[in-house]
């Protein structure tokens, strides 16, 4: 069943390329009909988690022998991950149906999207650090194209940009494959993971692997020092794309397999360097994002803020951390997936991303207006909502590790998240709305729809903390984190 | 030891031509480099003086030993690095080439819609 997450996608792409000249919808209907069953599937394979006591799944590709072959790993940190990317891919798919009709070659983007969507979640499933390099690749790639997809003048340079820095740390992150390999003589992830724990493994291998590590993935998930493409990469991308890569690649790409690697493989169990780089992306994207005059490219610096959020609460490795990290991180997906899909309706409508021209356009797109409201009250962290509840336990995580200090940071830079997206709301939405666009219309059903889900999701997600829903969804990814290098013997233990 | 050496030089050329240089074709001849420096690297993991290639066949049955082979794995991930390079070689070229046609020079200084 594991290889099905691939196949999926990899198949409608192909589908998608050899039928779109029979009918003019029936690459939309493909799309959506591959990503809703991707989503199905992903609850299919949580329940199957759920009635086997969360033992991992372990698929061996070709049948080859354990550490010889490539290894799939379904456990409860992947489903956690595959639930939240599926979820935000068939949400910006539904988007981009109508959002996608001012561009000309639709169904480039659809095959291309499909292909970035099963390179996340191969990487998500692969229990082989080579595999992981490769759909790294793949998806850098596809993403580099979908950014470029406009070909106008900015959107070819940030792709330019994008895919230099990321070309660059792919060469780190196959660097530290390639030390590993010598040092273990393994690819295979729970196979290094066992070789480590038991031999006692030089400290020196194991900082500069760190280090690699840290550079690769910091890069591909634009961490503070490495996050100069991700303002330009964001914006200049069509709205659903910009949607895709701020809640899930950069997630996927970046942050789990960072976690994966650094946690389980190499068995770092608190890391100070993600806590200091946690805290300078936090501070250093909040600030940035209040200067910004172009809509989507304050999204995109609060993105770097955010991300910040989650790096910090993982580099603190207390199980109350992780947990609030991994929250943390299903509450942004949903409420950026949401904002980026707003900003993407007010482009559609008017044209326009500077927020000094724009305003009052309440008015005129009400359920825009009103899911843009709660996602940015879910985002800066106010009550009621999802990212409310994710920020608190982060706070309460920095204080019960004794980083006093940091909490403080954490409750500055949230209030100043909150007044970033008020100054959004007060100029995009509130005020009064100038001449030109006295007669533009609600954007069509399809987008409509799309904005509605994440907003009813960034109501409700604060749920996710009751304790029997907790226990479905995060506890056990939790636990595979805190598990650290205990991955390998657990892996080793199910392999039928 | 000096093959690995100057595989260490050959990755900090690459990675001198990104960060300093300033055309566009210098930038992606750089990351070629940095890429067939990782792939050294590669396959100087799979090197044995005086092995053989890790092919059994009908003939000389008796000095084929896996001891006297050189290690087949990194040479296959070379392979698949290889293609990988290839494919953002070619788009980052043809980004390049739609660059140019739009800014009409390599120069990144020159291409500065967006700022940081």
């Amino acid at each position: 069943m594991i290889p099905l997450f691939i196949i999926i996608p990899i198949a409608s792409a192909f589908l998608i390329s050899v039928l779109r000249k029979l009918h003019k919808n029936l690459p939309d209907i493909l799309a959506t009909l591959a990503c809703l069953l991707l989503l199905v599937l992903s609850f299919v394979a949580l329940y199957m988690l759920h009635i086997t006591n969360y033992k991992p799944f372990v698929y061996k590709l070709g049948g080859w022998e354990f550490p010889l072959g490539i290894t799939m790993v379904l456990d409860g940190l992947s489903v956690l991950m595959l639930i939240v990317v599926n979820f935000v891919a068939l949400i910006a798919i539904i988007f981009s149906i109508s959002y996608m009709e001012k561009y000309t070659d639709k169904n480039k983007y659809f095959i291309l999207f499909m292909i970035m969507l099963a390179s996340m979640n191969g990487l998500i499933t692969t229990g082989d650090i080579f595999n992981m390099y490769v759909f790294l690749e793949v998806g850098t790639i596809s993403s580099c194209v979908l950014i470029a997809f406009g070909t106008e003048k900015e959107e070819l340079e940030a792709s330019f940009k994008y895919l230099v820095l990321s070309t660059v740390a792919s060469t780190f992150i196959l660097l530290s494959v390639a030390i590993i390999y010598s040092y273990t003589s393994s690819l295979n992830m729970a196979d290094i993971s066992l070789t480590l724990s038991k031999g006692s493994p030089s400290s020196i291998v194991i900082g500069f692997l760190t280090v690699l590590f840290i550079t690769g993935f910091g890069i591909k998930s634009a961490i503070v020092p490495f996050h100069a493409w991700l303002p330009d990469a964001h914006p200049a991308a069509p709205a659903p794309i910009s949607a895709m890569l701020s809640s899930v690649l950069i997630k996927s790409l970046g942050i789990y397999s960072l976690l994966r690697l650094l946690f389980n493989v190499l068995g770092v169990t608190s890391s100070n360097i993600l806590v200091v780089l946690g805290l300078l992306s936090m501070v250093a994207g909040g600030f940035l994002a209040i200067y910004q005059k172009d809509l989507k490219r304050l999204l995109a610096y609060s993105t770097i803020s955010q991300i910040g959020y989650i790096i910090f609460a993982f580099g603190l490795g207390t199980p109350l951390g992780i947990l609030a990290g991994l929250f943390h991180l299903v509450n942004h997906a949903f409420a950026k997936l949401l904002l980026f899909l707003n900003s993407g309706a007010v482009v559609y409508a008017t044209e326009e991303r500077n927020m000094d021209n724009l305003g009052g356009l309440r008015q005129k797109m009400p359920v825009t207006a009103a899911t843009s409201l709660i996602g940015s009250m879910s985002i800066s962290g106010v009550p009621p909502f999802g990212g409310f509840w994710s920020k608190l336990l982060i706070i309460f995580a920095a204080i019960q590790a004794g980083k006093f200090s940091a909490a403080g940071i954490a409750i500055i830079i949230s209030i100043v998240t909150l007044s970033y997206y008020l100054k959004l709301q007060k100029k995009v939405f509130f005020g009064k709305l100038p001449e030109r666009w006295q007669n533009i219309k609600e954007v069509p059903l399809a987008m409509v729809f799309s904005m509605i889900i994440p907003a009813v999701l960034c109501v409700f997600l604060g749920l996710l903390l009751l304790p029997e829903v907790k226990a479905i969804f995060l506890d056990p990814a939790v636990e595979v984190i805190k598990n650290g290098v205990g991955y390998g013997s657990i892996i080793l233990q199910n392999i039928k | 030891m000096i093959d690995y050496f100057l595989c260490i030089v050959l990755f900090c050329v690459g990675l001198y031509a990104i960060l300093i240089k300033r055309n566009l074709i210098k930038i992606i001849i750089g990351l070629t480099i940095m890429e067939y420096a990782v792939n050294l690297f590669l396959v100087l993991i799979g090197y044995k003086y005086n092995a053989t290639f890790p092919i059994f066949s009908r003939q000389n049955v008796a000095t084929q030993q896996p001891l006297n082979m050189v290690d087949p794995l990194p040479q296959a991930m070379v392979l698949t690095a290889i293609i990988i390079g290839l494919a953002v070689t070619v788009i980052l070229v043809g980004i390049a080439i739609r660059l140019y046609e739009k800014y009409k020079t390599f120069d990144i200084a020159e291409i500065r819609k967006l700022k940081g």
